[in-house]
């Protein structure tokens, strides 16, 4: 083993989801395409609208509020803010200044947006937990968020979703232990977008093997090699979740049952939320982990890298309201039409 | 608009308001002076819980130029728990209202000054989950 954090884990986690979904079948009809099909292949079958007033800001502040009330701290005790996303609200202006002014944290805190594709969210725990080891901070607030859009009559479109979660990082009333954490990175051009386009481009296919597949079994493996842990030793796994299929494939390649991944794959019905992801995945896992369970969780982000962690459950999560939780939120829900959806992400321009 | 919006950005982006505690009112927008005890206001900040009830509503369909993409939107007057009364808007479907209706503030976007311009974020109010 390389390096082992001790005591250093999540005290307190929190989720946001906005309430209004789109049904892949209407999203087919408007673009001729069969939906049978589309959901097949896909493995989403509807995902989560953002409101007109909802934005990343907006949905870190949610998840963010909900992580500090159930922990019950003073929010002055948070000394860092991080917000990963790949859909900031503000090109230049951050949203973890934002985030910290909602939540009264004060001026006494380290701050600022990460971006990493997909698993920003996890660059932050990781920089929470180590100026908490440092004793930098008492506490770091990490946070994936995004309402990120495809282009219309793209594929990404029945899939890109709004969603997030944010963790609470410290060392005092961990709730699940981060016992090791380590990252596999190389330059991989599978999905971008320039700065100043409102929609990303991909490379199709190869946003597959080369991609998603090399980085997230790559850095679980290496994680596993560096503790020594094999795939029966946890109770839960949850990998990034761009769709159904991948992370079900993932877990396949790596030895992962069906059992160990069901609860956390949340995809099928809120679609990507890109950097709350793998999170909420993470968190629908803490809403029913016992005390002594694993998790083992792999974010993925194009570019490409992914972040893989080994959690344990301590007895303290018993004491944690974790009500509601992430798939009381996910059935909690308001259809909407295409019309309706392409006003609300304003894929109709005012003049 | 915005020098003005950047100094109550606190108590726009949460529900904090003062306490009188000579005699026990709450205020929200905050007050350095309880109307009520004059002289004898004795004013603290409190953290108000966000929860309250509808006490009328309207549904606004004719908007300002830049809320054109949200109409119809409710407009409320909403006594929170503590006894504050205050006008918001309750991002809910039109159908969704009725006086007595339960609340719950949330942050959201306010607007924004086209598309080169800050954006607004403050207190709106959802539907609370009824009991
Ligand atoms: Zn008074």
């Amino acid at each position: 083993m390389k390096e082992v954090f001790e005591l250093v884990g999540i005290v307190s986690y929190g989720t946001y989801i906005p309430r209004y979904r789109i049904k892949a079948e209407d999203i087919a009809r408007i673009w001729g395409e069969n939906a049978d099909v589309i959901k097949g292949g896909l493995g989403v079958l509807e995902k989560s609208v953002p409101d007109l007033d909802e934005d990343t800001a907006t949905i870190s502040v949610e998840a963010a509020r909900e992580a500090v009330r159930r922990a019950g701290i003073n929010p002055k005790n948070i000394g860092a803010i991080f917000v990963g996303s790949e859909s900031h609200p503000y090109a230049v202006k951050p949203t973890a200044t934002i985030v910290g002014e909602a939540l009264d944290v004060g001026n006494d805190f380290f701050a600022a947006d990460l971006e990493f594709a997909c698993k920003a969210g996890t660059a932050g725990i990781q920089n929470c937990m180590a100026m908490v080891e440092a004793g930098m901070i008492k506490y770091g607030l990490a946070i994936g968020s995004d309402t990120s859009q495809g282009a219309p009559g793209d594929p990404l479109e029945y899939s890109a979703a709004a969603g997030g979660a944010a963790f609470l990082v410290g060392n005092d009333g961990v709730i699940a232990e981060i016992e090791h954490t380590c990252s596999f990175t190389s330059d991989t051009p599978d999905f971008w977008r320039r700065e100043g386009r409102p929609y990303p481009s991909h490379g199709g296919r190869f946003t597959g093997q080369p991609a998603y597949f090399r980085h997230v079994v790559s850095a679980a493996k290496m994680l596993m090699e560096e503790t020594g842990l094999k795939p029966e030793d946890f109770n839960y796994a949850v990998f990034h979740q761009p769709n159904g299929k991948f992370p079900v494939r993932a877990a396949r390649m790596l030895g992962f049952s069906k059992e160990q991944i069901e609860q956390g794959l949340v995809v099928r019905y809120v679609g990507n939320t890109y950097s709350g992801s793998s999170l909420l995945g993470f968190a629908a896992i803490l809403d029913v982990a016992k005390p002594g369970d694993r998790i083992l969780l792999v974010s993925f982000g194009s570019g490409a890298g992914s972040d893989a962690f080994s959690i344990t459950v301590t007895d303290a999560i018993e004491n944690l309201n974790r009500n509601p939780g992430v798939w009381d939120k996910i059935s909690k829900k308001v259809y909407i039409d295409y019309g309706t959806y392409a006003k609300f992400r304003r894929k109709i321009r005012m003049r | 608009m915005l020098p003005r919006f950047w100094r109550k950005i606190r108590y726009r982006y949460d529900l904090i308001g003062t306490r009188c505690n000579t005699c026990g009112r709450n205020y929200y927008p905050p007050r350095n002076f309880c109307p009520v005890c004059r002289r004898r206001s004795s004013i603290e900040e409190v953290q108000l819980s966000g929860y309250g009830t509808v006490l009328s509503y309207s549904i606004v369909h004719d908007t300002p130029v830049g809320l054109k993409m949200e109409k119809p939107y409710v407009v409320a007057l909403i006594q929170l728990d503590e006894g504050p009364i205050i006008t918001s808007q309750l991002a809910c479907e039109p159908e969704e209202v009725h006086d007595g209706m339960r609340v719950k503030a949330v942050f959201r976007k306010y607007g924004e000054d086209g598309e080169d311009g800050i954006i607004y974020y403050g207190t709106k109010f959802i539907p609370a989950e009824e009991a």
